[in-house]
């Protein structure tokens, strides 16, 4: 399920040929209450309107007007079940924000979200073939090779794949195989072993934006002079892709601490954390965006309160690769000053019991139940603490020389909103507000985009320690 | 699965909270007859008792302000475990004689502490500890250590300590540090 700034997954369980939902996590999504009254009547009522829905018939009625449905709802292991099509059929008939239930995409759409439907087309001419990718409305994408794939990335909330697993015939030709959705706004393409590169045409219509990719043919089979690479790239791709992009990060979550009620420090001149988490987080957004054509998700976008366990909640089901947390700190002692960089800490016990847990098999969705690896919530970030220290430190030097930095700059800490992070993560005070000259500073345009300036490097360099062949 | 399996837990911690704020209001009552006079208690058994101090390590914001420094000060004697704890957390929330800084929000009281057959201290501390917090992080940390370790290391059978606010259970104090569990003492913070 997608909405505003978050993607949630709505299990579902098929009985028969049947496709259902458990109302009991549409009323979890959609705040809705659920009342069986009497036996064998369900009454689902949102803001003032009601469904009423029966045992027996596939028919329901919402604010006295009578809706088909594809079966009854039906009662299973004390849940209650309705079919997927309850939700565009008599949700979107009563809930505020619009619903669209795009079933072949397995997607339902809450609000006014960008979700362009994307057409993959593959036509061999030759050696050579010509990939064409229609996405409808427009969206802008962008194209890097990851190893064995070809990744193509919208700018968008989601996309909408129409033929995912498209079997080409580019794969005859030892050129392009299949396609498949990477993430929700990343197409894969696997690559053949006479993969030789690729050039990019983009034309733009009203409606549509149609990528045409020209595959080339490159040198054949395996590669001599690297034989411990058993799928090797041909010699010249690294010419044919960008200087860096390695797409290893493509996503990156930032999270402005603080906001509404929550005003976080205060500085003695009255400038508030909340405000400077914010400003900064704008800030470095689109500098992301611009400097490396990710995409970043903010947990806050404007002066309101967000519960911890969401904040990071954007960043996981935003499948970041990357989570920063902005602040901006304040001590009893007036003269500390500078930015530090933290990691979340984890006593040995939470440690020792997170590593201990088992995979387990649970039911997927609209598929046989698969041997999944458990990830607790709150210890989540465990597996990743390598990664986010070395994060903090390519930070560290990045910072150092442009912005002060406090004398011990690196630090952990049992940090609520890092903890569950399923990705390399970071809490930055970006410096003291309780420091009359850092105040001044941190509310400062020019120190903001400083500060910011030296963040994306530092983002660059972590990025360019993994991949670039290096 | 795992919604249902957290949903879980959290209600079982609350519940659980529920529990040990009744056993604090309980054994607070069941203890002492007037909780703002600590020195008169009500199982005290000579007025000379009362009078009796012990020396304990308090603790305060370093110099740098990054760390907390131990200081060596009179506390008077509480009997037995809960009641001593109790000396000694109020006198660490108590205001600082100069030129200490204390690491405590001002206006913060203790509203009941409770240490159970593990060692595990409830501490139940006034809204204040939230509410006028200065909001760092790095004094986040600070505040909580500060109570924390005047417990674990004065006194040797409190193993960890749970702090609540306002009866209780919190996130945290001022959005950074995570309260959700007992928390051990904490060394590399002072200086």
């Amino acid at each position: 399920m997608l909405s505003a700034g978050a993607r949630r997954a709505l299990p579902t369980t098929t009985v028969g040929e049947q496709e259902y939902v458990g109302i009991d996590d549409l009323a979890t999504m959609f705040q809705l209450t659920v009342r069986e009254d009497p036996p064998g009547m369900l009454s689902i009522g949102y803001k003032g309107k009601t469904i009423l829905l029966t045992q027996d018939q596939p028919l329901g009625s919402v604010g006295g007007r009578v809706i088909a449905l594809p079966a009854p709802a039906l009662r299973a292991n004390r849940r209650w079940l309705v079919p997927v099509d309850f939700i565009g059929r008599a949700l979107a008939l009563v809930y505020d924000s619009k619903i669209t239930l795009r079933r072949p995409a397995r997607l339902v759409i809450v609000g006014d979200l960008r979700v362009p439907r994307v057409l993959v087309r593959y036509d061999s001419t030759g050696a050579t073939g010509r990939l064409t990718i229609d996405a409808t409305p427009r969206a802008a994408s962008t194209i890097v090779q990851d190893g064995d794939q070809l990744l193509i990335k919208f700018d968008s909330d989601a996309i909408d794949l129409v033929n995912p697993g498209a079997q080409f015939a580019g794969a005859a030709q030892g050129l392009i195989g299949t396609v498949r959705l990477a993430d929700p706004v990343t197409l894969a393409f696997t690559i053949g072993p006479r993969f030789g590169g690729f050039k990019v045409a983009t034309q733009t219509s009203d409606t549509s934006t149609r990528q045409i990719l020209d595959i080339a043919s490159g040198t054949q089979t395996p590669q001599p002079e690297s034989p411990q690479l058993p799928a090797a790239a041909p010699p010249d791709l690294s010419a044919l892709t960008s200087a860096g992009s390695t797409a290893v990060i493509r996503t990156i979550a930032i999270d402005p601490g603080h906001g509404g009620d929550d005003e976080g420090a205060k500085g003695t001149g009255g400038t508030k954390e909340k405000d400077v988490a914010l400003a900064v987080a704008r800030k470095l957004k689109a500098a992301l965006e611009l400097r490396l054509g990710v995409r970043v998700l903010l947990t806050r976008d404007d002066d309101h309160a967000v519960p911890i366990d969401d904040r990071t909640a954007v960043a996981n089901n935003g499948k970041a690769d990357v989570f920063i947390s902005l602040h901006a700190n304040a001590s009893w002692r007036p003269a500390l000053s500078g930015a530090t960089i933290s990691t979340a800490r984890f006593d040995h016990q939470a440690e020792q019991a997170a590593r201990a847990l088992p995979s387990e098999l649970v039911p997927a969705i609209g598929g046989a139940p698969r041997d999944i690896e458990f990830i607790p919530w709150d210890v989540a970030q465990i597996p990743h603490l390598d990664q986010s220290n070395m994060l903090a430190k390519t930070l560290e030097d990045q910072l150092r020389g442009h912005v002060p930095l406090a004398a011990t700059p690196l630090a952990s800490a049992p940090l609520r909103v890092l903890e569950p992070a399923n990705m390399a993560a970071v809490l930055i005070e970006i410096g003291y507000l309780t420091n009359a000259e850092q105040e001044k500073q941190l509310a400062a345009e020019t120190f903001q985009n400083t500060f910011v300036q030296a963040l994306v490097e530092g983002i660059v360099k972590y990025r360019d320690s993994f991949g670039g062949g290096r | 699965m795992t919604r249902e399996r957290i949903l879980a837990i959290s209600i079982s911690t609350a519940v659980v909270a529920f529990i040990v704020t009744l056993a604090v209001t309980l054994g607070i009552r069941g203890r002492s007859s007037s909780p703002a006079a600590p020195a008169a208690t009500a199982s005290a058994p000579a007025a000379s008792a009362a009078a009796r101090k012990i020396k304990v390590k308090l603790y305060y914001v370093s110099t740098d302000g990054t760390k907390l420094t131990g200081v060596d000060r009179e506390v008077t004697y509480g009997e037995g475990m809960s009641a001593q704890a109790q000396e000694i957390v109020s006198a660490q929330l108590a205001p600082a004689p100069a030129p200490l800084v204390s690491a405590i929000p001002a206006g913060t009281t203790l509203r009941a502490l409770y240490v159970t057959q593990k060692g595990e201290a409830y501490v139940d501390l006034s809204k204040e500890a939230s509410s006028a917090h200065t909001g760092g992080s790095q004094d986040e940390l600070l505040t909580i250590y500060a109570i924390v370790n005047a417990l674990t290391s004065n006194l040797p059978a409190v193993t960890s300590v749970q702090l609540l606010v306002d009866g209780k259970e919190v996130n945290t104090l001022a959005g950074h540090i995570d309260l959700r569990r007992p928390l051990g003492k904490n060394l590399e913070l002072v200086e």
